[in-house]
């Protein structure tokens, strides 16, 4: 194959299989960082110990999370919590404690990525990493358990889905419709087994945290991670955190796609995933007006600064409806500085602290059979909120803030002029 | 070490429960369950709750699944496999495997297998799975469909019961194993 080029994706497994590999090969590679949370990590280190593991390959390059049932909201899981503590304690692994915030987030903000690396979680959203031109991907608790031992993996190279998005995004229209309209066209199992290439003007505008969001909901589509060639914007966004970004690695001009596609998000409207499937995705305009019981504004997908911002930005001076009501989670501090968590309290919202409860049905926000929630979250599936017979809307930060004012399904661009 | 030599696989005969394309990990099953049940009895009695409410009571050990599209979309959770493993089905056949599900599945030593011809099976037939020889016999139907080849490593994890039996049997990981590596 010499003289054509690499995706960013076989270029980093090249490097971390220390070999010259292309999509279809089947590989052995050294991952860089790994990480497991109160959801996945017991079966973890139940495995690795069954496996007779009693040193982990590098404990400073494994992170456990507690963030799915933080804090704990029953005794099974106060138990999984003691136990993850403790192993983690005993092999010297860093542990993050009820409230530090969702793992996805705290594993680019600790600096356990890096563009050019490979990085596993146990963890579907893990792919939410590939924002930072790293190749990030979600794989299971027994296989964690080999990587904690041994710090590799096998893993077959994917191809490469390469999708271009142009133009700019109209006011109130964000990368989680960006998301959610892109999922729509390619559907739940469109790109499954593939790295998905996001490119364009849209993506270069965009800043990190928007990517971020974009890269979260790859696996929505089946993709195996989704992945941004690493920019200035990349670079700078991590030494702002305090970190050494390193150099990473971009896919080569005249690099191999399975497949292309373009869109267009110019003239975008807000998108919305109707219940039970995220590819069941319609404009904002199609459901307006449905009745809505809760809003949850959070998770690894639209938990950061950014989404918190441009919902109280909705949301200032305003309440929510009376009858419904909205959950918040994310990490205090800066969002307490700008006066964000005031603007969500004075609007009657309950804030939480930042963990996964509402999304994955644990707990802060269980529906009853026949309500309605729109979510800012990244699943909608039948039950995943804790009822089989409730409904789930996805839809973004500005069109939550927008529903809660209202109580029904609303377009944000009707409630703020832009 | 040398390379373990390849295991066989028995046929694995049952009867087929039919389910359609995109069966979730939360409709296999539920997080509300996962997240606060780890006794493996307890959770399986949920599985596939969200399909068929009385699936778990219903089932008889060595029954199949057969699927659609996109099987084990959705979360990384290896309960999903592990409470199917543990109510004793056979193995799931489905036309394609969300890749977190297929990996999970094999490492825990549960059979999976794609097929390209399940709109063919019927819910209550009765299969054999023969893995080695790639094939699915539909014994009511008097028929026969090829299933894809599993890769020859992944095949042997599956032998061997799954990964932690595999490095029980062999003290190493199957990558431990080859020189160089």
């Amino acid at each position: 194959m010499a003289g054509v080029g690499k995706t960013i994706s076989e270029k980093i497994f090249s490097a971390a299989s220390g070999r010259d590999v292309w999509a279809g090969d089947l590989v052995v590679a050294e991952v860089n960082s790994a990480m497991a949370h109160d959801g996945t990590a017991l079966l973890a280190i139940e495995a690795f110990e069954e496996m007779g593991g009693t040193k982990v390959w590098n404990p400073s390059r494994v992170a456990l999370f507690l963030d799915h049932v933080a804090p704990s909201s029953n005794e099974t899981f106060s138990k999984v919590h003691k136990r993850m503590r403790r192993f983690a304690f005993k092999h010297g692994i860093p542990l993050y404690e009820v409230g530090s915030g969702v793992c996805h987030q705290l594993m680019v903000e600790e600096g356990y990525v890096r563009p050019g690396e490979l990085v596993v979680g146990a963890d579907s959203h893990t792919c939410t990493y590939g924002a930072l031109g790293a190749f990030a991907t979600g794989i299971g608790s027994t296989e964690m358990a080999a990587v904690f031992l041994s710090g590799k993996l096998w893993f077959k190279v994917p191809e490469t889905l390469k999708i271009e998005i142009e133009g700019s995004l109209p006011p109130f229209v964000t990368p989680k419709d960006v998301a959610l309209r892109v999922i729509g066209e390619v559907g739940a199992d469109g790109a499954t087994y593939q790295a998905v290439e996001l490119h364009g003007s849209t993506i270069e505008e965009m800043s990190v945290e928007g990517r971020l969001t974009l890269c979260n909901m790859a696996v929505e589509m089946g993709a195996k991670t989704g992945i941004i060639n690493p920019d200035e914007k990349t670079y700078s966004y991590l030494s702002q955190l305090g970190l050494n970004p390193g150099r990473g690695l971009s896919s080569d001009p005249d690099a191999q796609y399975a497949k292309m596609l373009e869109f267009d998000v110019s003239s975008l409207e807000p998108q919305v995933a109707c219940p039970h499937a995220v590819d069941n995705v319609k404009p904002v305009s199609e459901v307006e007006g449905t009745p809505v019981d809760q809003v949850f504004l959070g998770s690894c997908t639209n938990g950061r600064i950014e989404d918190l911002r441009l919902a109280a930005k909705i949301l200032e001076g305003k309440v929510v409806k009376r009858g419904l009501r909205m959950i918040v989670t994310r990490v205090y501090l800066q969002a307490l500085r700008e006066g964000l968590i005031e603007t969500f309290v004075k609007a009657g919202c309950a804030v939480c602290n930042p963990g996964c409860g509402p999304c994955v049905g644990a707990h802060q926000g269980v529906l009853a059979p026949g309500e309605v929630c729109l979510s800012t979250s990244n699943r909608n599936f039948k039950g995943r909120m804790g009822c089989t017979d409730a409904e789930i809307y996805l839809a973004s930060p500005a069109t939550a803030a927008a529903t809660a004012i209202t109580g029904r399904i609303t377009d944000p661009r009707s409630v703020v002029r832009a | 070490m040398k390379e373990p030599n390849r295991g066989k696989t028995l046929p694995i005969r049952g009867r087929a429960w039919k389910f359609g394309d995109d069966v979730n990990t939360d409709l296999i099953i539920a997080g509300k369950y996962k997240l606060s049940i780890t006794d493996l009895d307890e959770l399986s009695r949920h599985a596939m709750e969200g399909l068929i409410p009385d699936f778990a009571e219903r089932f008889r050990r060595g029954d199949l699944i057969v699927a659609g599209r996109n099987f084990g979309c959705g979360s990384s959770r290896e309960q999903a496999p592990l409470v199917l493993k543990h109510l004793g089905v056979g193995a799931v056949i489905a036309k394609s495997f969300a890749r977190i599900f297929y990996r999970n599945a094999i490492n825990i030593g549960l059979p999976a297998a794609e097929c390209r011809n399940v709109n063919r099976i019927s819910d209550g037939d009765i299969l054999e799975v023969d893995l080695e020889a790639g094939l699915v016999r539909n014994v009511t139907k008097g028929e026969s469909y090829r299933i894809t080849p599993i890769h020859p490593d992944l095949l042997q994890i599956l032998v061997e019961g799954g990964l932690i039996n595999y490095v029980k049997k062999h003290g190493a990981l199957p990558w431990q194993l080859r020189s160089g590596r």
